[in-house]
C-alpha cells in the first residue's frame, strides 16, 4: 500500500504534502526557518512584556533602574561593610553594580523562560506557532531592561571617573556585546531545559529560584575572582557565568584580567546548552499539552 | 479529481487517565525498559476507548483509528457529543499535541480557532492585541496593517480601539476577537464552537463570513452543537462517537443521525403530581393498526389510557408535537373540539383516541408529548414519548424532488388559470 510505504521511509515525502504530522519526530527535525517566518510574533511578544510590565504605574521604565540600585545599596551595605569583602579597590558601589547587571540579565532570562510551558499552557493548548518564539521573545524583552540598566551603569562611571576613582574602562569594552549573548545563550539554554523537564514533573520548579540565587553566589558578584582561595578556584571557574561576569567587570573597571581560555570555555559550553537545549524543547513541545 | 488537503490515517491519540503525578516517574521507566527490551509499549494496549462513564483502565483512547480525506474547498461539519473526541481531532490536526499513532497529512497553510481571543492581554490596547493576536494565528504584521481598518470595522467597536481590553465588554471583546479571525486568509480554517458568543446579530455576521470564506475556495472544518449553524454552513459532515468515526457523509444526513442519537439515549422525561396517570399510548392508522411512520396527508389516531388515583372534576390532555430540532410545531388539546374529561372517579380508567387529520407537516421526524392536567397544574407530562416520521408521499403534493426541509410545514394549494 502506498501510504504504508511513506510511514515506513520516514523522511521521504511526497513533494506535494506541506507537512505531515506524526507520533514521534526526528530529534533533530528543527524548523528554525518557521522561527524566522514568526519574527513578527516575537517582537509583538516583546512589545507585549514592555507595555504590560509598566501599565499603570506612576514610575513606569524607572523601575529598570530602580531594582538593581536598590540591590546595590544593599549588597554595598551588607557584604562591603558589614562583611568587609574586598573589592579590588573599586569604589564598592561601582564593584556591586557592574557585577548586579550582567547577573540581573542571565538571572531573568533564566528564571522567565524557564516558565514558558506551564505559564503559556492556555495560549500553547489552543494554537500553533513555533513554540521557541516565546523563550527567545522574554530574552529579548530583557536585553531591552539590560540596555537600559547598563546605559544607567555607565552613567554611575562616568561620575566615579570624574570624581577621580581608579576604574579606567577599556579596549576590552568590545567584548560587551559577545558577553551579552553569551548571558542570553546561557540564560535560554537553561531556561527552556528547566521549562521543557517541569512540563511532567514540577519539582523543579521550586528549585529554580532559589537555586538561582545560590548560583549567583558562586559567580564572582560580590567577590573579586582573585580573593577565591586556590582549592575553590576550579568550582568557581568550571562555572560558565564565572568567565562572562570576570570579563564584563574587567572591561568596564579595568581591574582582574581577560582568559581568552576561560571565555572559550564558556563559549563552547553556551553553544552545546543551547543545543542540547533545542532539541530538548523542541520534543516537548509536541506533547507538553497532555502532561503539563 | 478532487483534491485531497488533509488525509488522516489510522490516526489514534491515548490519554492518561486521573493526576499526572505520582506514579508517572513509574511509568516512564516501565515505558523506556520495555523499549529497551524490545517489547511493546505496556501502555499502548491497556487503552479503552473513550466512554466517560466507564472508569476503569488507566489509559484511555480519546480518539481510535481515525480515517478521513478533506477535499479542497469542502466545508466539513464534525458532531458529537460531548468527549465524543472532536476537539482532539482538531487540536491534532491544528498542531497544539501530536497524535499517539497515525500520520496525519496536510496540504496548504492551517489557521485555527479553538478559541477566540487566544493570547490577548488585558492590559493591552484593542489595537495592540489586534496585532498581538493576529500574528499569533499567524499573520504577519504587513498583513494585519492591510487589513486593520476591515477588522476595526467589522467587530464594531471602533471607538474604543485605543482601550485596553480589560475595559471592554465581554461582547466587545469577543467581537474583536472574532474579526481578527475572520480576517485570517488560510487555505484551511479550523474551527471550534465560536460562533456561540456575541449577540443574535453578531451571530449572523460570523456566519455570513464564515460562508464567504468557504465560498472562495477554501477548506473549512467546523465544530458545534449548534446543529443549524452546522446545516447552514456546511457541505460534508462527519459524526463521532466515543473517539470514532462513526458516520460520514452529506451533512443533513449526519445532522439528522446525531439527533437521533441523543433522543435515543434520552431517558422519558416525566413529571407532574400523578392524580391520574397514563397507563399507556399508541400511534395507530385508520384501520387500528399501530403505525410510527405516515404518509403527508394522511391522519392517524393517538390512543392514550389513563388510571385516576383519585377522584376528578375535571382534567385536560394536550398533545405536542416536535420536531428533530426539538422545534414546537404543533399543539392539541381537547377543548378544540369542545370534548370534555370530566368526573372521572377514583380508580378508574379511561382511554381516550385522538385523531389528526391530513398531518402536514414537512417530511421528517418528528416526536409527541402527552399532557394531562388542569388548571391547578400538571398531573402527568411524558415527554417525546411518541416518535414517528413523515414521509412525502402523493396524497398532497406532486413534485418530482424531496420537499425542502428548510419549510416546516405543507400548504395545501390549488392553481387556475384567470
Amino acid at each position: 500500500m502506498n501510504t504504508a510505504n511513506t510511514n515506513e521511509q520516514g523522511n521521504i515525502l511526497p513533494d506535494e504534502w506541506t507537512m505531515i504530522l506524526r507520533p514521534k519526530r526526528n530529534l533533530l527535525d528543527i524548523n528554525l526557518h518557521e522561527l524566522w517566518q514568526y519574527r513578527d510574533l516575537i517582537m509583538l511578544f516583546v512589545k507585549r512584556d514592555f507595555v504590560s510590565k509598566f501599565k499603570q504605574t506612576i514610575l513606569g521604565p524607572l523601575w529598570f533602574i530602580i531594582q538593581p540600585l536598590l540591590t546595590t545599596i544593599m549588597f554595598t551595605i551588607i557584604f562591603g561593610n558589614i562583611a568587609g569583602i574586598p573589592t579590588d579597590g573599586i569604589p564598592k558601589i561601582l564593584f556591586y553594580m557592574t557585577g548586579i547587571v550582567g547577573w540581573t540579565y542571565f538571572s531573568t532570562c533564566l528564571n522567565d523562560t524557564s516558565q514558558t510551558f506551564i505559564k503559556n499552557a492556555s495560549i500553547f493548548g489552543k494554537v500553533y506557532f513555533p513554540r521557541l518564539a516565546l523563550p527567545i521573545s522574554v530574552v529579548i524583552s530583557n536585553l531591552v531592561s539590560f540596555v537600559i540598566q547598563f546605559l544607567f551603569l555607565c552613567l554611575f562611571l562616568a561620575y566615579f571617573m570624574i570624581k577621580g576613582a581608579d576604574v579606567s574602562p577599556n579596549i576590552h569594552v568590545l567584548w560587551i556585546p559577545f558577553l551579552v549573548l553569551l548571558m542570553a545563550g546561557l540564560g535560554l539554554g537553561f531556561g527552556i531545559i528547566i521549562s521543557s523537564l517541569t512540563t511532567k514533573y514540577r519539582d523543579l520548579t521550586h528549585l529554580v529560584t532559589f537555586g538561582v540565587t545560590l548560583w549567583m553566589y558562586a559567580t564572582p558578584i560580590i567577590y573579586p575572582l582573585s580573593e577565591i582561595p586556590e582549592k575553590y578556584k576550579l568550582m568557581v571557574l568550571a562555572n560558565p557565568m564565572t568567565p562572562v561576569v570576570e570579563t564584563f567587570k574587567t572591561a568596564l573597571l579595568g581591574v582582574g584580567q581577560i582568559n581568552y581560555l576561560h571565555i572559550l570555555y564558556s563559549f563552547c559550553f553556551t553553544i552545546v546548552l543551547l543545543a542540547v537545549g533545542i532539541v530538548i524543547f523542541n520534543k516537548v513541545e509536541k506533547t507538553f499539552m497532555d502532561t503539563v | 479529481m478532487p483534491n485531497v488537503v488533509i488525509k488522516l490515517e489510522n490516526v489514534s491519540k491515548q490519554y492518561r487517565l486521573g493526576n499526572v503525578g505520582t506514579g508517572t516517574l513509574s511509568h516512564d521507566l516501565n515505558r523506556i525498559f520495555a523499549r529497551v527490551l524490545g517489547k511493546e509499549d505496556p501502555t499502548m494496549k491497556v487503552g479503552v476507548s473513550n466512554k466517560l462513564d466507564t472508569v476503569d483502565g488507566r489509559y484511555v483512547w480519546a480518539l481510535q483509528d481515525i480515517n478521513l480525506d478533506i477535499c479542497d474547498g469542502e466545508v466539513l461539519g464534525i458532531v458529537g457529543k460531548n468527549g465524543a473526541g472532536k476537539s482532539t481531532l482538531l487540536k491534532l490536526m491544528s498542531r497544539v499535541t501530536s497524535p499517539t499513532t497515525g500520520n496525519i497529512k496536510i496540504k496548504g497553510r492551517i489557521a485555527s480557532l479553538l478559541e477566540v481571543g487566544t493570547g490577548f492581554h488585558p492590559e493591552l490596547t484593542g489595537k495592540e492585541n489586534i496585532y498581538l493576536n493576529g500574528a499569533i494565528l499567524g499573520m504577519t504584521k504587513k498583513e494585519i496593517d492591510s487589513k486593520f481598518d476591515e477588522i476595526v470595522e467589522f467587530s464594531g467597536v471602533k471607538k474604543y480601539v485605543n482601550t485596553p481590553v480589560k475595559r471592554y465588554s465581554s461582547g466587545m471583546y469577543v467581537r474583536l476577537a472574532f474579526a481578527v479571525a475572520a480576517h485570517l486568509e488560510p487555505e484551511i480554517l479550523i474551527v471550534d464552537e465560536v460562533l456561540a458568543v456575541g449577540d443574535a446579530e453578531f451571530q449572523k455576521k460570523a456566519i455570513g463570513k464564515m460562508q464567504s470564506v468557504s465560498r472562495s475556495g477554501r477548506t473549512v472544518l467546523f465544530v458545534s452543537h449548534n446543529l443549524t449553524a452546522v446545516e447552514q454552513l456546511c457541505t460534508k459532515g462527519v459524526l463521532m462517537q466515543n473517539g470514532m468515526l462513526k458516520m460520514e457523509g452529506k451533512v443533513h444526513d449526519i445532522t439528522s443521525a446525531y439527533k437521533l442519537m441523543s433522543v435515543d439515549e434520552n431517558e422519558l422525561r416525566r413529571s407532574g403530581t400523578r392524580v391520574i396517570e397514563f397507563l399507556e399510548y399508541k400511534m395507530a392508522n385508520m384501520n387500528g393498526k399501530t403505525i410510527d411512520e405516515v404518509f403527508l396527508g394522511d391522519s392517524f389516531t393517538i390512543t392514550a389510557t389513563a388510571r385516576a388515583n383519585e377522584k376528578i372534576d375535571f382534567c385536560d390532555m394536550t398533545l405536542d408535537i416536535r420536531n428533530d430540532s426539538n422545534e414546537f410545531i404543533g399543539h392539541i388539546t381537547n377543548s378544540d373540539d369542545h370534548f370534555e374529561i370530566k368526573n372521572i372517579s377514583k380508580s378508574d380508567t379511561t382511554s381516550v383516541a385522538v385523531t389528526v387529520k391530513n398531518i402536514c407537516f414537512s417530511p421528517g421526524t418528528y416526536y409527541i408529548s402527552l399532557w394531562l392536567g388542569n388548571s391547578y397544574g400538571t398531573f402527568d407530562y411524558i415527554e417525546n414519548c411518541i416518535r414517528f416520521t413523515i414521509k412525502q408521499g402523493e396524497a398532497f403534493i406532486h413534485r418530482p424532488y424531496p420537499f425542502d426541509k428548510r419549510a416546516k410545514t405543507v400548504l395545501q394549494s390549488s392553481w387556475n388559470f384567470k
